[in-house]
């Protein structure tokens, strides 16, 4: 509450209400209205969560803006909402990159706009929601929900092979969920009746239950985020989907996953997740080397940026479970670093396939010599996903590496190969993409980027550049919220 | 003062952005006009810091604070002491004649503009390298660089050649830098710090620390580190066996050549050892094994400068063997030698590309020795600044190399460091080496007949004076810089910026011996180098002007080993068959068989096809036919009452 004004649900409701409008008063005759209104209400939806960080305390470890009320008594159900500074920079990630995904459907999308937009808008709501439940039950339906808009903008607006991608994705998280959800039951009983997720991270619970409640929720977030092996549905998803939906996906979706790990599997079951700590070490490090290897043969751009979002994420996980504020701060920063420059990535493949209708590497070449400028850009992106310091995608894998090698050298060894793979498949890419002279007539009638391209593209590229020029401001909100988990890691539950 | 400090290299930056961003609408005139003005500022800054750094005015503090971690501190800030003084110098220099030199040499290329950029980019990058005072700086400019680098090799981005050049020379250096990255890696997480002066200062405590990498195989932290931060300087210093990236880069435009690959970026990894030179001094094993890998490089690439005909190639090669001299100062612990060959080598080094590069014009691009030949009459200013610039490369008494590089060979015999004799070996070799081939260059181009056809004879001449002058200019230092021995590396010059511990006497050996820059000369003639190089100039006379038909006698005589020199020892071929092929094939299986045969195939959609034969299976139960169902109730019924019966 801020002076007494819910600003955390106006946070949440807003975009979901706007959406609703326009699902409701849009159709295909007048697009221009459902595109202007979903567009301010995506601004207002920034606007209104900029207080979030200008009012945020970085002192304090505790929940901020907190509102709670009674949803369903006899259940001890509230709506109980709050963020600290593990979710508000999510959340601020999340209300930046709505605008942006407005803006890039503004011409490409022709059917069925109204009904686009309201998914987004919608979406980014639940998502908002998600981030800041304090109620478990409130955050499963959020969780749950935000499959929804999801699954229609890749069902609806997808590519040829949408349907098989769309329910690939749905079953896949859906699978994982369904654990959490008992796991949450469970915890229900074992606190005597209560559904806040506050109460569960004090709450004792003996070695072998915690161990089954992390597996639970390990396989709700490992999905999500996703992490090897079970991966294999956000490539097609990503291929199917249309852009934005490709950049929500990588851009925010994703990072449910990663939040999940720090609100829920860390806190709750802290023995557990020692324990188990090095199987998700080792997993993540497959994911940075086997997937970084996998997207070096990639012919399809999409599916290349997809698997190095598997690989990107990698460094989340990794960071998480180094348990030192190096690698928790550091995989906080990848996550935010990771849906600018994947946002941009997808976005820069699109600006591609709205000319050619392709999305294989073979079918371009030479580009830089009709489009010079979005070549200037895709190189600044492109090297910020290779992680080149004064990038965003520097500041995160740095952070993680420098954290891998306090707990074991070749932890840091393996992860730092990405150096190597991420620079490999992104520049072979955009050698293949960009350079060379003009490949084919397509290429030769390809017009540099429109006013709307490049207003987006330069909006991410000072995303990217700030946050890698100048990390202190997201990296000071989150000291005392990392240092409180840490801490609070250190005192067994058993 | 400190306003000064952050003018260097913020002025290069403007000039990068305005010609970069706005180069479209200034146009070509203004885009060079604001770049070359900006750079002297930096430059005249660079001068006026030196002279007070030269008053023993050392600076060292932080211009803003990048991250902050619990107790550690993740600054951008600048050390101003006589190292970095003297390369700010040095980079501004060298970077100010190369952007005039590019006026004439990027005449009409459709790229001007964003040429002019990224060459003030990256002297801004090199600059921030060279003033940081912290690790993660020094990564930034580090990495800054090679993007640059990776920019202009590829500057002429429709030829396959150039873009496959920067893509491998951004990759291999990616290879040094991973190991680079672990260094530093270990350096925060042992001195929970990344400043260079605190690490310095509690390097002593560490010393005796040993970590066990593979377990139950205690090494010396010590040596981890500086083993991993050098794994970092032969990617950015081209030293082998990551020296491929480097003769390929000669793809760029030639001024880049001179700026980047020759006399600055590929200097980096030597500076960085000389600035870590507290570390090192504590790792017996690393000196050691830089000497060795110095050693190789310095011989093994001046071989191949012998058989190469592309002017530009040959020049490489010289420029791959003398960071190979560089390095193996480095290891006998002369860092200030080395920083001192640095230097000269940078002036001569840049005179002979950029001389290369005005050949390369009047020859119409054509960069084949071969077709050269008696060019002097036509370029004579071209010619003398390359002449030379020569005589310096080869050590002639009295000319900047000369001194430079007989102080680092009589410093590596001085050395106790094992390794020291190989490499003291080498050095010595290559002297004669470095005389041949780099006379074979000049021979082959500015003497002789006229090799070139009619055509391109005609339109011979000299090149603009915007070419030119960078060449005189440049030809001052070539001759002069030399003769500040005494002071930079005899004297107390860099002060605490480089330290040596006792034991490791070389550079004091050398001191008491030295007499004087007159005594030095004077002396040469009494030793093997200067014979040697004698030796190799009168040999190249020999072979290239007065009996020409002997070399190819030489090359069909030693048929392999001249084949084995000319394909560079195989190693292109080797790494492109063993790591490019290997990684793909690698990707390739983990792609096709682990993701989409056994996760996908077997997993996920097999529990689906799973699912769907359980279903499959169980619909046949629900045929829909009475007689089914109540032949089904039958059998049911029947087992039922037999069991009833068996049991009761």
């Amino acid at each position: 509450m801020l002076f007494g004004f819910p600003l955390l649900s106006l946070v949440i409701w807003l975009p979901i209400i706007v959406g609703l409008i326009v699902l409701a008063i849009g159709n295909d005759r007048n697009t221009l209205l459902s595109r202007w209104l979903s567009l301010v209400g995506a601004i207002f939806g920034l606007i209104v969560a900029l207080p979030l960080y200008t009012r945020f305390d970085p002192a304090l470890s505790t929940m901020q803006f907190v509102e709670q009320y009674v949803w369903f008594e006899r259940l001890n159900v509230y709506y109980h909402v709050g963020v600290d500074g593990i979710s508000m920079p999510l959340i601020l990630l999340n209300c930046f990159i709505t605008p942006l995904v407005v803006i890039a459907g503004w011409e490409v999308i022709r059917e069925r706009v109204s009904q686009y937009l309201g998914a987004f808008l919608i979406m980014s709501g639940i998502v908002n929601g998600v981030f800041a439940s304090l109620d478990a039950v409130l955050f499963y339906t959020f969780w749950e929900a935000s499959l929804i808009p999801m699954f229609i903008i890749i069902g609806v607006w997808g590519g040829p092979n949408r349907v098989y991608a769309a329910i690939k994705f749905f079953l896949y998280t859906l699978l994982g969920s369904l654990l959490m959800l008992i796991a949450l039951i469970y915890l229900y009983h074992v606190s005597d009746g209560s559904f806040s997720i506050l109460d569960y991270h004090q709450l004792p619970i003996a070695m072998t239950p915690q161990i089954l409640i992390f597996i639970a929720f390990l396989l709700a977030f490992a999905v999500k985020v996703p992490m090897w092996p079970v991966h294999t549905w956000l490539p097609d998803a990503h291929v199917e989907a249309p852009t934005g939906g490709s950049v929500v996906l990588a851009a925010i979706l994703l990072k449910l996953g990663g939040y999940g790990f720090l609100r829920f599997s860390l806190p709750i079951a802290p023995d557990a997740s020692l324990y188990l700590a090095d199987l998700i070490v080792l997993l993540s490090l497959i994911a940075v080397v086997y997937i970084g290897l996998v997207a070096l043969m990639q012919q399809d751009m999409k599916k290349l940026i997809a698997y190095s979002s598997v690989s990107h994420m990698g460094f989340v996980t990794l960071g998480f479970f180094m348990l030192n504020g190096l690698g928790v701060e550091g995989a906080m920063v990848q996550m935010i670093s990771h849906g600018f420059i994947s946002g941009a990535m997808f976005l820069c493949v699109g600006v591609l396939y709205d000319r050619l209708h392709s999305r294989q590497i073979a079918d371009y070449g030479g580009v830089i010599n009709k489009m010079p400028i979005f070549a200037a850009f895709f190189m600044l992106f492109a090297m910020a996903n290779a992680g080149l310091p004064g990038t965003s995608g520097f500041v995160g894998e740095f952070m993680v590496i420098m954290g891998a090698i306090e707990v074991n050298f070749w932890y840091a060894f393996f992860a730092a190969m990405t150096l190597i793979l991420g620079a490999a498949y992104t520049l072979w890419m955009y050698k293949r993409v960009i350079f060379g002279a003009v490949a084919n007539s397509n290429v030769e009638g390809l017009e540099d980027i429109s006013k709307r391209e490049f207003i987006l593209l330069v909006i991410l590229a000072i995303a990217v550049l700030w946050l890698g020029i100048y990390p202190f401001p997201l990296t000071e909100i989150m000291h005392a919220t990392v240092d409180n988990l840490l801490e609070h890691m250190t005192h067994s539950k058993l | 003062m400190e306003k000064l400090y952050l003018l260097v290299p913020l002025a290069p930056l403007a000039g990068a952005i305005i010609a970069g961003l706005f180069g479209r609408f200034i146009g070509t005139t203004w885009s060079h006009r604001t770049t070359i003005f900006l750079v002297f500022i930096s430059l005249i800054a660079s001068l006026v810091i030196f002279t007070d750094v030269l008053q023993g005015n050392i600076y060292n503090g932080s211009v803003y604070t990048w991250m902050v971690l619990g107790e550690t501190h993740f600054e951008v800030g600048f050390l101003i002491d006589p190292l970095s003084a003297t390369m700010m110098v040095v980079v501004s220099l060298v970077s100010l004649m190369v952007h005039i030199y590019t006026i004439g040499y990027m005449h009409g290329d459709p790229g001007y503009q964003r040429f002019f950029s990224y060459i003030s980019l990256f002297t801004f990058s090199m600059l921030m390298l060279v003033m940081s005072n912290n690790f993660l700086q020094l990564f930034f400019g580090w990495e800054a660089v090679g993007l640059v680098s990776y920019l202009l090799i590829g500057f002429w981005y429709t030829r396959p050649t150039a873009t496959y050049a920067n893509l491998k020379a951004f990759l291999v250096n990616r290879v040094g830098d991973f190991g680079f990255l672990l260094g530093i890696g270990l350096v925060l997480m042992y001195f929970g710090t990344l400043d260079y002066e605190i690490v310095f200062a509690h390097a002593g405590h560490i010393a005796s620390h040993f970590i066990e990498i593979i377990p139950g195989q205690p090494w010396m932290l010590m040596t981890v580190i500086c083993l991993l931060l050098f794994v970092g300087a032969m990617g950015k210093s081209a030293q082998f066996p990551l020296h491929v990236w480097l003769p390929d880069s000669m793809e760029g435009p030639t001024p880049i050549s001179a700026l980047i690959h020759a006399a600055t970026m590929v200097t980096a990894g030597i500076f960085m050892v000389a600035r870590m030179s507290p570390l090192f001094e504590l790792s017996e094993t690393a000196l050691s094994a830089i000497l060795v890998i110095g050693g190789i490089t310095t011989l093994f690439m001046a071989l191949v400068a012998v058989v190469q005909n592309d002017i530009k190639r040959v020049v490489a090669f010289s420029t791959l063997s003398q960071l190979g001299y560089m390095t193996v100062a480095l290891g006998a612990s002369a860092y200030s030698i080395a920083i001192f060959h640095l230097m000269t080598h940078a002036f001569f080094k840049a005179v002979l590309f950029l001389g290369a590069g005005s050949v390369i014009i009047a020859m119409h691009h054509e960069q084949d020795m071969r077709q050269m030949g008696g060019l002097k009459q036509f370029m004579p200013i071209t010619y003398w600044t390359m002449f030379i610039a020569a005589l310096a490369s080869a050590g002639v008494p009295g000319f900047s190399g000369f001194f430079s590089k007989d102080a680092i060979i009589e410093a590596v015999k001085y050395t106790d460091i094992p390794g020291g004799e190989f490499a003291y070996f080498c050095v010595l070799t290559t002297v004669f080496v470095t005389a041949l081939y780099t006379f074979r260059l000049m021979f082959m181009t500015f003497h002789g007949k006229t090799r070139m056809d009619a055509h391109t004879r005609d339109h011979l001449h000299e090149s603009p004076w915007v070419v030119t002058v960078p060449l005189m200019v440049l030809a001052v230092p070539t001759i002069a810089a030399g003769w500040l021995i005494g002071t930079m590396v005899f004297g107390d010059y860099f002060g605490d910026a480089i330290q040596i511990r006792p034991e490791h006497e070389a550079v004091a050996s050398l001191k008491a011996e030295f007499t004087g820059v007159f005594g030095m000369i004077l002396h040469a003639f009494s030793t093997t180098p200067f014979w040697l190089s004698l030796g190799g100039i009168l040999t190249a006379w020999f072979l290239y002007l007065y009996k020409t038909e002997i070399p190819g006698k030489i090359r069909k005589l030693a048929g392999p080993i001249y084949t084995l020199l000319d394909r560079k020892y195989y190693i292109d071929e080797i790494y492109s068959w063993v790591f490019a092929g290997g990684t793909r094939m690698l990707g390739t299986v983990l792609w096709k068989i682990g993701d989409v045969k056994i996760i996908d195939g077997f997993f996920v959609n097999g529990s689906a096809r799973v699912v769907a034969l359980i279903a499959a299976a169980a619909r046949q139960f629900q045929s829909g036919y009475i007689y089914h169902y109540a032949f089904t109730m039958i059998v049911g019924i029947f087992v039922l009452m037999s069991l009833w019966l068996f049991y009761f």
